[in-house]
């Protein structure tokens, strides 16, 4: 691994009486795709929304050499990362267009970055430059993907943390999904991926995490968990 | 006909000022669900700061504007002062402190002020009118119809042309996601109350124009019937709310013009029964908000 991005240590998440995240440590490196997999409830995505502060969370995070708990969510993404949170969460009565000129409110003040940013993310995804006027909620679920990831990536985020972007899609529109991530590395962003699909995130993926319970219970490089139990292992709860 | 066509005239008049309050109302409610009962209060402000601007001599053109500049004014200073403290507190807890904004409001008018009603000073044509055919239209409905249609429009394109705009209706929709856009919480939130208070300040100038009086309980009745409106239109949406407006202000006109003589001391509870029944037909308003039951921050 290179010079880590975003490193974590022993964060916790506690929502009341709910350990959801138990003193985890975690590290991304510049220029990888990390997934952090996991069976449901094992705490992935309260770990994302920590990071980016939307949970309230105990512990070290760092960006980019950066100590950054407790900086406010729309601070953060100002400084070049975010979250494409589980469920897609588009903003639905809005337009194509307008959920992506929202995307590139962190570049603040530099129209030109964020015109180019959105003639990039239509030659990304054409199927959102054809529909730019429609209203985001009539989509169907693989479109509300493709713009919910477009959106966050209107910020030219250098950390992108992707919840579940394969959740509740039909098999063909998921292998795009994935394709599209895959082609991302590409352009230089690091990504940390949740999935609950083991075997296509393992694909794409440089390193991974396998958390179960809160707590993390396995990791190394994708080969090595391809070719263990240890996936599996912790998914049964046996690890 | 004529008497047909004189009473929507007055309806669209009196609708308008009610879409205005509704709509400021449904603003704040869609992005903090929070009902503020101190909205009447801003428009009773402006009516105070109207009295003033004329016992100076200001001329109208001049003291409305600035009237609504000091409704807008004490809408930011409501929210830094009152609201923002208790913005992750419950519902309960912002709806209790938006009742003490407006009694603390009413208290410090009947003490500062009068308790009783003061005349306001206006010019002499908004008391005329103009004849069209056999219609006759008073000035001050021409101007209240007028200055409607100019807001409804300018905030139609302030919601859908700029960045702050639709970036407000994202956080009505889901605020945390907004966050995630990088839209400030408090600049939204902020944006939100100077635009409810430039809405009650336009309401506030219309309702006294037409009556050219103002007293500490002034908004009371008129941001009561904007509630009733913004419910009937549905609660947060900010079309809903512009209908729910104009069509309370239908139902009271048509009701007063047309409801035989004994009947009319039962024309507020007709009214609110007409309300009520087509809230049995349509649930949640007659155009619902988009995240009807959706999470609030
Ligand atoms: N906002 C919340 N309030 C209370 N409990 C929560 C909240 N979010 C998640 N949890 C609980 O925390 C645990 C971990 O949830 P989550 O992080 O969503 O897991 P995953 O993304 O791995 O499915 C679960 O038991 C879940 O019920
Ligand atoms: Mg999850």
């Amino acid at each position: 691994m290179q010079a880590p991005i975003l490193s974590v240590e022993k964060l916790g998440v506690r929502y009341g009486a709910v350990e959801a995240v138990r003193g985890i440590d975690l590290a991304v490196g510049q220029g990888e795709i990390v997934a952090l997999l996991g069976a449901n409830g094992a705490g992935k995505s309260s770990t994302l929304n920590a990071i980016v502060g939307l949970a309230p969370s105990t512990g070290q995070i760092s960006f980019e050499g950066a100590p950054i708990s407790g900086i406010a969510t729309e601070a953060l993404v100002r400084k070049g990362l975010t979250l494409t949170p589980e469920g897609r969460r588009i903003f639905g009565s809005l337009t194509v267009e307008e959920n992506l000129t929202l995307g590139g409110i962190p570049l603040g003040k530099a129209q030109e970055k964020r015109r180019e940013n959105l003639e990039r993310m239509f030659a990304l995804f054409p199927i959102l430059a054809e529909r730019r006027g429609q209203i985001a909620g009539t989509l169907s679920g693989g479109q509300q993907q493709m713009l919910a990831i477009a959106r966050s990536l209107m910020m030219s985020p250098r950390l992108l943390l992707l919840d579940e972007p394969s959740l509740g899609l039909a098999p063909r529109i998921v292998d795009t999904i994935f394709e599209q991530v895959a082609e991302l590395r590409a352009s230089g962003i690091t990504i940390l991926l949740v999935e609950q699909n083991v075997a296509m995130s393992l694909e794409v993926a440089d390193r991974a995490y396998v958390m179960a319970s809160g707590e993390i219970v396995a990791q190394g490089t994708a080969e090595e968990l391809s070719s263990s139990h240890l996936v599996e292992q912790a998914y049964l709860g046996h690890a | 006909m004529d008497f047909f066509l004189q009473q929507t005239i007055n309806a669209v008049s009196l609708g308008g000022t009610y879409a205005l309050l509704a709509l400021g109302l449904a603003i704040i409610f869609s992005i903090m669900g929070m009902i503020n009962f101190a909205h009447g209060e801003l428009m009773t402000t402006t009516g105070y700061a109207l009295m003033f601007a004329g016992l100076a001599g200001l001329p109208f053109v001049i003291a409305a504007p600035l009237a609504v500049a000091v409704a807008i004014g004490t809408a930011m200073l409501m929210e830094r002062i009152a609201f923002r403290p208790v913005r992750k507190g419950s519902p309960a807890t912002m709806l209790v402190t938006s009742f003490a904004v407006a009694v603390i409001l009413q208290t410090l008018f009947q003490n500062l002020i009068a308790t009783r009603s003061q005349p306001v000073i206006l010019p002499d044509a908004l008391a005329q009118s103009v004849a069209i055919g056999d219609l006759t239209i008073g000035v001050n409905q021409i101007l209240s119809i007028t200055i409607t249609v100019i807001i409804l429009v300018a905030l139609n394109w302030f919601l859908k042309r700029t960045t702050l705009g639709i970036a407000m209706r994202a956080a009505a929709e889901d605020f945390s996601v907004a966050r995630l856009m990088g839209v400030r919480a408090n600049a939204v939130i902020s944006g939100a109350f100077a635009i409810s208070g430039a809405l009650a300040g336009a309401a506030g100038v219309l309702w006294v124009a037409q009556r050219a009086s103002v007293d500490p309980l002034m908004g009371f009745v008129p941001v009561l019937k904007a509630f009733i409106a913004s419910i009937l239109g549905g609660l947060g949406s900010l079309t809903g709310a512009v209908a729910g407006g104009f069509a309370l202000g239908f139902i009271e006109i048509f009701l007063t013009a047309y409801l035989p003589e004994d009947w009319q001391p039962f024309k507020e509870a007709l009214a609110l029964g007409i309300v009520i029944l087509l809230l049995l037909v349509r649930p949640n308003g007659l155009i619902p908000a988009f995240n009807i039951g959706r999470e609030k921050v």
